[in-house]
């Protein structure tokens, strides 16, 4: 990273991504050590985006710390990106070959040399909702952005500086490393291109009316039980309900949301190998548990087939073909499905209900700062074409991380070409 | 640089933490006294710019030229102690695991921090900086194949400046991509077929300058190494051409699955045809019946025709789906009365289009029927009977129709073995001879397995490689390797796979794969012409040096290379192609003379810092263990481990290594004879799901630690004192938990009998 962040003034880059997620991330990387200039804008306090927060990826089950490790690698004595954290785009001007982008970037409050808080941080009396468990836990208002953060360093949740208790607990801080009065920032850069890869976030489950999210604990969301099986999430990796209940049974349902025309209209394409790969993950953790798995396709393309053919060959795993119509609690909870063909009802109790939730485009939600097409969905409409704004990865197209890479890639191949063009 | 020349400055961290857990006059006499360091210097808070101009101020006061900083490793302070390429630093996380990991105030931590002082200067009078190799570069990209990949690679590199090369063995440009009348819907709102852009496609390259367009040849050699790849083309009968190019894409894409071997689905039945023929029929515009050419009024569509199937294509193609769903549009299109049905197990159409398939459900006269094929019949007339099972309905159906499609899968053009076929059909492969499969048949003269795992016979890119002749593959012919988080690493240094030669996929996915392989080709230039490697060491100039007059040509070294860099001569000599080297140092861990060496991590290096581990005497019941740990996975595991404070066994100590590939047994010999009591390899899961970076490193580790074990035996020294265990990034608690309990076995086990020599 470049030791030249806090430069002033305007700064020139060949391209500016917008987003630190693996996309956004592999983009930057690989545009760099094609010789480009790179500014790297993340809106969190770290880089990693949401693969960061699964347990394990299909199909090697393997931690996406392996990957991202290798990636925070090659950027940390990389002078050819400045990495953002804590940052977004506020304005775009400009056009292809020329744009202005103004970057705010918000205080971490914590500086940069300041040492390591764990020991310290657990006295911390002030604690708020952790947006990184979705809900499922509260962290302290000081506190260290994820397992294998980059940059590695601490962060002052923004609630809490306000906070009396916070302030005064702060003035404990063992070496002088917390500052509570750091300022915003704003930052223009000139840009050739821009790369837009601001991801997806989970379709909200509480939208489902039937399926029953918000009613009852022990009914999560797919990105939630990612958490609730690493290591580093609330429960350290122990498979419990989040009522505390032991997991005997769990039902997963597919296309909670998706291919449905009054929520997502499209198939994410990745959540039925998602589902079989947190089958695995109760089947190494509990294995005496049942699995249900209720889906409309099992859509598991290329090699991944494989993924699915040894799970359908395990005994303790139960595939149902049918959509799901409701979930309610009865003792156990329920789970009805019907049989889209032939109409007959499908009932089955469980411990534990994952809603396979798709993925929703970011930019479904917020608007893109660049201008772009979208489709009805809130993808960026692409092409394959160096035209100055690209979408990468999932804000294009629901995707798994290898075609969100193989994007993240041709997007720092258009903006290559770009760069030599001007 | 000479050895005396080298001045060590040692910096540790002396807040309270550090200082009140340590003896630091005890720490100070090791890394001064002990391991000879030029100085010793405590700062309340080294890791800081106040650090930094200390160090800076000493550099230029005392010509340190290496620095170890006792503190937090670089991945917590990236890029904070840089002195230029003149001074080398190593970071220690000393605080991790010298001090969180240990009690404070305790004999035994103390010993283990004294020993990682001397560890990390020892280490550092042994290593200079790197010095960059110098390549030629010719800034030219080979693409080979014509079809939409390698097309809209060609056009990628070419518009980035770059001159590329498009080698194709047709005649023309375009592939299978030119032969489609349609495709999938391409644009919002996602629910109409597209015309192709192949035809523009192929305009675009034909009017691109930076393009040499090379029609009717194929590679007959390509020999060297990134940067100067030497390559030999042939056309026809002609005499080869030669040319140099820097980087090279594969787009050779795929081939449809032998439908000879689907009898079971009615294949040799007048009216069943391949999907691949029913494009024809689309192209020339008329669907007729093979028998009759009569314009059939209903056509059924059997989905993964040899796909999903043990026994021929286990994988999905991912794209037959679609492509049936686009052949029924277009003859509902053309014969509103025809009636379809598409006979499918899974309907696969991910992202949107999946709207293009509702489009396609709405349509009254598509009848989409989920079930098992069990038979097929051939009826009077050239009709056909298709018995289905298992459909949803629970019963058995039949679907009498005029005409069968078998919607068959993709091959990829690597794949070498019985069932592929070539071109219409006609040309049955299944005994094609296997040429030039010397060498390369998975297996060495010790029966080991190799680490090349390439295709034999492919013979698509004619690599002169002492691996073999093509890019190694994965599964089914595929190649490739980090398929997950970095899809375009192949086993060959600049030369990727682009499109459906790397997996199945459909023409848009093809074009958006062949931008990203377009990169890759002129990173690879890029960064050649730097003597940097390419991924995962993106950008580390050391480089492995051969002492050939030692070397006693075993070949281990070219043959364990994970990369195929090393190519021999005709005694068995090693010729090392350095811009192929990916840095690992697996040769380095296989030579059994010690020949191979990096400026900065050498054999020398290692047996030095073994040396920097003082061993009690049996006496003193202080067991000794050497952990060699991968620094990609299981250090970091190790850190995370010390950030929750796990306590480790004092008896282990710590030695990072690039890769587990390249730990020399030399080392593990030293360890035993300097009375360590046992020795543990901490690195990457290998088989199928392997995670080492350098694909084979852990596995090659495995296998020579099996020997090193026969030769425990063959001393009577117990095996276990030699140890290997895979440790991936997030198992922190696995990582103390597979420690602790080796020192305890260690403990078990008594002293190495070693131990007093």
């Amino acid at each position: 990273m470049s030791p030249e962040l806090a430069a002033e003034g305007t700064r020139t880059v060949d391209l500016l991504v917008v987003g630190g997620g693996i996309a956004g991330l592999t983009t930057a990387i690989e545009a760099s050590e094609a010789g480009l200039q790179v500014a790297l804008i993340e809106q969190e306090p770290t880089l990693g985006g949401r693969v960061a927060r699964f347990h394990h990826y299909f199909p090697k089950l393997c931690p996406p710390a392996c990957g991202l490790e290798i990636n925070f690698r090659r950027l940390r004595d990389n002078e050819r990106v400045n990495v953002h954290t804590l940052a977004t785009v506020n304005k775009v001007e400009g056009e292809a070959g020329d744009y202005t982008v103004s970057v705010t970037v918000k205080p971490r409050y914590v500086k940069p040399d300041a040492g390591d808080y764990s020991t310290w941080a657990e006295s911390c009396p002030v604690e708020m909702d952790d947006p990184a468990n979705y809900g499922l836990s509260k962290r302290k208002a000081l506190y260290y952005p994820a397992e294998n953060a980059f940059p590695a360093s601490w962060a002052v949740d923004e609630r809490a500086v306000k906070d009396p208790a916070f302030i005064e607990w702060a003035k404990g801080c063992p070496d002088d490393g917390l500052d509570l009065e750091m300022a915003e920032e704003t930052l223009t850069y000139k840009a050739k291109s821009i790369a837009l890869a601001t991801g997806w976030v989970p379709y909200d489950a509480t939208k489902l009316d039937l399926l029953g999210y918000g009613n009852d604990p022990d009914i999560v969301t797919n990105v939630q039980f990612e958490r609730l099986s690493a290591p580093n999430g609330p429960t350290g990796g122990k498979l419990t309900t989040p009522s505390g209940k032991e997991v005997k049974s769990v039902a997963f349902v597919q296309c909670a949301g998706s291919r449905d025309r009054d929520h997502l209209p499209f198939c994410s394409g990745v959540c039925c190998t998602a589902s079989l790969k947190q089958a695995s993950y109760v089947r190494e953790k509990l294995p005496d548990a049942a699995i249900h798995m209720f889906y409309i396709d099992v859509r598991t393309p290329g090699r991944l087939e494989d993924f699915y053919q040894e799970r359908q060959e395990d005994a303790a795993i139960t595939l149902h073909r049918g959509k799901v119509a409701k979930v309610e609690r009865n003792g156990a909870l329920k789970v009805t499905a019907e049989n889209t063909l032939t109409g007959s009802l499908e009932t089955v109790e469980v411990d534990l209900v994952v809603l396979a939730t798709g993925m929703q485009p970011a930019a479904a939600l917020v608007k893109p700062v660049a201008e772009v097409e979208l489709d009805e969905n809130g993808f960026i409409v692409q092409t394959d074409e160096a035209t100055g704004v690209y979408g990468v990865g999932t804000a294009v197209r629901p995707a798994a991380v290898a075609e969100t890479l193989q994007d993240a890639t041709g997007a720092a191949m258009k903006a290559l070409q770009m760069a030599r063009r001007s | 640089m000479a050895e005396q020349t080298i001045k060590v400055g040692v910096y540790c961290a002396g807040d309270d933490e550090i200082t009140n857990a340590l003896d630091m006059a005890a720490i100070e006499k090791a890394a001064v006294k002990e391991a000879k360091a030029a100085l010793f210097k405590l700062h309340p808070h080294i890791s800081s710019p106040e650090g930094v101009e200390l160090i800076k101020a000493d550099i230029a006061e005392q010509e340190l030229n290496r620095i170890v900083v006792l503190d937090r490793s670089e991945r917590v302070h990236p890029g904070l102690f840089d002195f230029g390429p003149a001074v080398l630093v190593d970071q220690v996380p000393f605080r991790d695991l010298a001090v969180w990991m240990h009690p404070p105030k305790d004999e035994d931590s103390q010993m283990f921090a004294e020993d990682q002082v001397r560890m990390a200067v020892e280490k550092m009078k042994h290593i200079a900086p790197p010095e960059a190799s110098e390549n030629p570069v010719e800034k030219t990209v080979m693409v080979v194949g014509g079809g939409v990949a390698g097309m809209r690679a060609a056009l990628g590199t070419a518009r980035s400046g770059v001159k590329t090369v498009l080698v194709e063995k047709e005649d023309h440009l375009g592939g299978w991509g030119a032969t489609f009348t349609k495709t999938f819907p391409t644009r919002p709102p996602y629910d109409k077929l597209a015309d192709t852009t192949v035809a523009k496609l192929i305009e675009e390259v034909q009017a691109e300058q930076n393009i040499e367009l090379r029609l009717q040849h194929k590679v007959t050699k390509i020999s060297g190494e990134p940067g100067a790849f030497q390559v030999n083309l042939k056309n026809g009968g002609t005499p080869d051409s030669e040319l140099t190019v820097g980087s090279i894409v594969q787009a050779t894409g795929w081939r449809p699955y032998n439908p000879k071997r689907l009898t079971h689905l009615g294949w040799g039945a007048k009216n069943v045809v391949t999907n691949i023929a029913f494009e024809k029929m689309l192209q020339e515009g008329t669907v007729a019946r093979p028998s009759d050419s009569k314009a059939p009024e209903s056509i059924a569509f059997i989905q993964c025709a040899g796909s999903r199937d043990k026994d021929h294509l286990p994988y999905c193609s991912g794209v037959c789906c679609r492509a049936s769903l686009k052949h029924a549009m277009q003859i509902r299109e053309a014969y509103p009365d025809t009636k379809v049905y598409i006979l499918y197990k899974d309907i696969r159409s991910p992202g949107q289009y999946e709207l293009f398939y509702q489009a396609a459900q709405d349509d009254p006269g598509i009848f989409l029927t989920k079930g098992e094929v069990v038979g097929v019949e051939e009826q009077g007339g050239g009709a056909l009977k298709i018995d289905l099972d298992e459909t949803l309905l629970g019963e058995k159906i039949t679907v009498n129709a005029d005409m069968l499609v078998l919607a068959t899968g993709m091959v990829p053009s690597t794949r070498v073995e019985d069932g592929i076929f070539e071109g219409d059909g006609e040309e049955d492969l299944a005994d094609a001879p296997v040429e030039g499969a010397e060498g390369d048949d998975g297996a060495t003269a010790d029966g080991k397995k190799m680490a090349s795992g390439a295709e034999t016979g492919a013979k698509i890119l004619n690599l002169s490689y002492r691996q073999g002749t093509d890019l190694p593959t994965l599964k089914y012919g595929f190649p490739d390797s980090h398929f997950i988080c970095f899809p375009y690493e192949t086993r060959r240094t600049a030369i990727y796979a682009a499109g459906t030669v790397r997996a199945p996929m459909d023409m848009a996915q093809a074009a958006m794969d062949a931008n990203g392989a377009a990169l890759k080709a002129v990173q690879a230039l890029e960064m050649t012409a730097q003597g940097e490697t390419l991924h995962p060491r993106s950008r580390d100039l050391s480089y492995p040096e051969f002492f050939l007059q030692r070397c006693t040509q075993c070949k281990r070294c070219t043959e364990d290379c994970p990369f195929g860099a090393l190519d021999e001569d005709e005694k068995g000599t090693p010729k090392p192609n350095i811009a192929r080297c990916r840095r690992c140092g697996t040769c380095m861990g296989a030579c059994p003379e010690r020949i191979v060496s990096f400026k900065n991590y050498s054999v020398a290096m290692g047996n030095n810092m073994i040396k920097g581990i003082e061993v009690p005497d049996e006496d003193e019941e202080k067991p000794r263990i050497v952990a060699f740990v991968c620094e990609n996975d299981a250090l970091p595991a190790l850190e995370s481990a010390a950030k929750r404070k796990l306590q480790m066994s004092p008896w282990v100590r710590i030695v990072p290594v690039r890769c587990l590939g390249s730990v020399n047994t030399i080392w593990i010999t030293n360890c035993l004879d300097a009375g360590m009591d046992g020795i543990l390899l901490l690195g990457c899961r290998h088989g199928d799901d392997y995670q080492c970076h350098f694909v084979k490193g852990s596995e090659l580790a495995e296998y020579r630690m099996d020997n090193v074990q026969e030769k425990l035996k063959q001393m009577m020294l117990e095996m276990e004192r030699v140890k290997i265990e895979s440790i991936a990034i997030d198992e922190w608690d696995r990582a103390i938990e597979v420690i602790n309990e080796y020192a305890e076995e260690i403990e078990e086990m008594g002293p190495n009998p070693f131990k007093e020599f």
